[in-house]
């Protein structure tokens, strides 16, 4: 691959190495020597609107270029359009500690669920990545109906999702980290182009991408609790903080989502699939749960108007995502990004052609693709929704 | 050594400002630095006048407490270009993000195009210390938020996003110093509590002549035209607006 010795994920390979005085967070005698970098994590996301196939190689250098927003402990890639064989199949990727957390894991699934197939996902050995858990891909449908051994009455989606649950409540030491069709989601610790490497993601192609760069700030950087975040279809990358999490997560266990993952974004993939899936919001409007208009701003409002975001306040207000955040979410259908309502984070779409960009900095955006037809800062609280040309 | 070129295609961004630190003090006056894509802290700190033309995305902190160096970007900036600057000139022929001008305490910003969040924030006026921002297209929420000094102008003209009004909610929200110039119009609502847009006095507009000219000729814009549009001004109500905030009563 051109990746292995052009780009810039390579080459900030080797410029870092010269760097990498001591990962000792320890200030030297003199305090002002201390090098120091500052960082807030970063986010890419890329749509083919007509599902054109974008190399991995895109999203990967998109991110490295963006290196210094995180500092090695999170970074993740989520692919849309990868198992085009599989197309009609959950594709279930779980992590585990350990042989037995995975056979565990694989028991609870073959309880549920009809194997089709299942291998380990493709890794390569990579020096920065380390003690990495056990990944493995497993390609299910849901048993129907009296094969079940419980939640016979569920539809096919709410018993999937009723079981990536159960797993991750239930099974020590395993994970499902992605259960959507036709996509995946990549993620562990270590900076995103490490990651990257270590999944082989310049071998896959996808029409959309999102990736994410980690800072860890008030959660442990473990495996589990890197982005993206994802359940069925749905994913999501974060720049921000959830500052709601607790009411969020909350609200979320009354609808039987329970939160595993230890971060708090976790809460925003349950949210997308119980407001846009089970209750049938539009993504305009759980955007505007997510990043409310204020009060006097609703108030300077016409009817209907009026009404339906006083509605959507009262109704949806455990729902509602407090703190600064700059997101990109993804489904098989769209990439959507979106700011709280008085961006606290950076985010920059660009287009070109038939590609839509969305990033944390503009930079990222030009390393993959130099020139532009638009690019603009969209406004707090505005999302920003590409989706697919059917 | 009177001029220095750097090519910054890969190059992280401590090699690059270590390259430009080594070549002020080897005495260049002029920098010029192609293919930048988000290097940070580009003629941060630096307290020489050399002059610098940037070509590509300049990274984060672009010109962070310099003072004396005028920087020219032939392209869009990132977030906090010129944050707490003390002096020296920058001008982007482009667009620019969040909190621009950040805690600025002298020289002058130029902007083609729009900015972000929190431009001017903080920004604060010591004697002949004044610092400018002119912003040539709209700006985001809370424009000149805890503004202590210093001017901002808002021009609205060259722009992305045509439909959007000049600037966001929360315009000066705190202010207890300073000017913010707007022009056009723009409603109450959009400023933070108890601020009016004002019009110009013959003393004010006299100071926006001077600084939309000296703006007009670093980005090639034509004064009359700029100035063809009544402005109006936005200054805190009081000296002390906030002194009572948090007193018992």
């Amino acid at each position: 691959m051109e990746s292995e010795t052009h780009g810039p994920a390579h080459r900030l390979r080797a410029r870092r190495q010269n760097h990498e005085v001591s990962t000792v967070m320890k200030a030297p005698e003199k305090y002002y020597d201390f090098q120091k970098d500052i960082s807030g994590c970063g986010v890419f996301g890329v749509i083919h609107k007509k599902r054109g196939l974008i190399p991995g190689d895109m999203p990967i250098n998109a991110m490295a270029t963006m290196h210094d927003r995180g500092n090695g402990l999170g970074g993740g890639f989520a692919a849309y359009g990868i198992y085009p064989d599989f197309a009609d199949y959950y594709a279930f990727h779980i992590m585990g500690d350990n042989r037995e957390a995975l056979d565990s894991a694989e028991t609870v699934l073959k309880e549920f669920m009809v194997i089709h197939q299942s291998q380990a996902i493709p890794t390569r050995k990579t020096s920065s990545v380390k003690n990495p858990p056990l990944v493995w891909r497993y390609f299910v449908t849901p048993k129907v109906e009296r094969d079940r051994p419980k939640n016979m009455e569920l539809s096919e989606t709410d018993y999937t999702v009723d079981v990536v649950m159960y797993i991750n409540n239930n099974v020590p030491g395993a994970f499902v980290f992605s259960s959507g069709k036709n996509m995946g989601a990549f993620k562990g610790v270590g900076f995103p182009e490490d990651i990257a490497e270590f999944f082989r993601l310049d071998e896959y192609e996808a029409y959309i991408w999102t990736g994410h760069n980690r800072f860890p700030t008030n959660s442990p950087g473990w495996w589990g609790g890197a982005h993206p975040f994802t359940l069925l279809d749905w994913s999501i990358v974060h720049n921000g903080e959830i500052s709601s999490y607790g009411i969020n997560r909350r609200y979320l266990c009354q609808h039987d989502y329970l939160c595993t993952l230890l971060t708090d974004t976790e809460v925003v993939a349950y949210e997308l699939d119980l407001l846009i899936r089970r209750h049938g919001l539009s993504k305009e409007m759980t955007s505007k749960v997510f990043a409310p208009p204020f009060w006097d701003e609703i108030e300077r409002m016409e009817e209907p108007e009026r009404e339906a975001y006083t509605a959507l306040r009262a109704t949806y207000g455990p729902a509602m995502l407090n703190g600064p955040f700059a997101i990109l979410v993804a489904d098989s259908k769209s990439l959507w990004g979106l700011n709280d309502r008085v961006k606290l984070r950076p985010l920059v779409v660009a287009e070109k052609d038939d590609m839509v960009f969305m990033s944390s900095e503009e930079s990222a955006i030009r390393e993959v693709s130099p020139e532009l037809d638009r690019v603009y800062m969209p406004k707090a609280g505005e999302p920003v929704i590409v989706e697919v040309e059917e | 050594m009177p001029k220095v070129t750097l090519d910054a295609d890969g190059v992280y961004y401590r090699e690059l400002n270590e390259l430009v630190r080594e070549a002020v003090r080897n005495g260049a006056d002029e920098i010029e630095i192609f293919n930048i894509l988000g290097q940070r802290y580009i003629a941060g700190g630096l307290a020489q006048e050399v002059k610098f033309l940037l070509h590509g995305i300049p990274g984060q902190d672009m010109g962070a407490f310099m003072r004396g160096p005028y920087v020219r970007v032939r392209g869009n900036a990132q977030d906090g270009v010129g944050n707490t600057m003390d002096s020296g000139a920058i001008v982007i022929e482009g667009m620019a993000g969040d909190v621009l001008g950040y805690g600025m305490r002298g020289g002058k910003v130029y902007v083609l195009g729009d900015v972000g969040y929190r431009v001017g924030i903080h920004m604060k006026a010591y004697k002949e210390r004044l610092p400018v921002v002119v912003i040539g297209g709209k700006a985001g929420d809370f424009l000149g938020e805890y503004m202590a000094g210093g001017i901002v102008v808002l021009l609205g003209m060259n722009t992305s996003k045509p439909e959007a009004p000049i600037t966001g909610r929360s315009l000066g929200t705190g202010m207890h110093g300073g000017v913010i110039y707007i022009r056009g119009s723009v409603p109450d609502y959009q400023l933070g509590p108890g601020l009016h847009a004002k019009p110009l006095s013959e003393a004010d507009a006299e100071q926006l002549r001077g600084i939309v000219t000296d703006y007009a000729a670093e980005l090639d814009q034509d004064v009359e035209e700029i100035l063809a549009e009544p402005f109006v001004k936005v200054e805190p109500f009081s000296h002390r607006p906030y002194g009572n905030m948090y007193v018992a009563v």
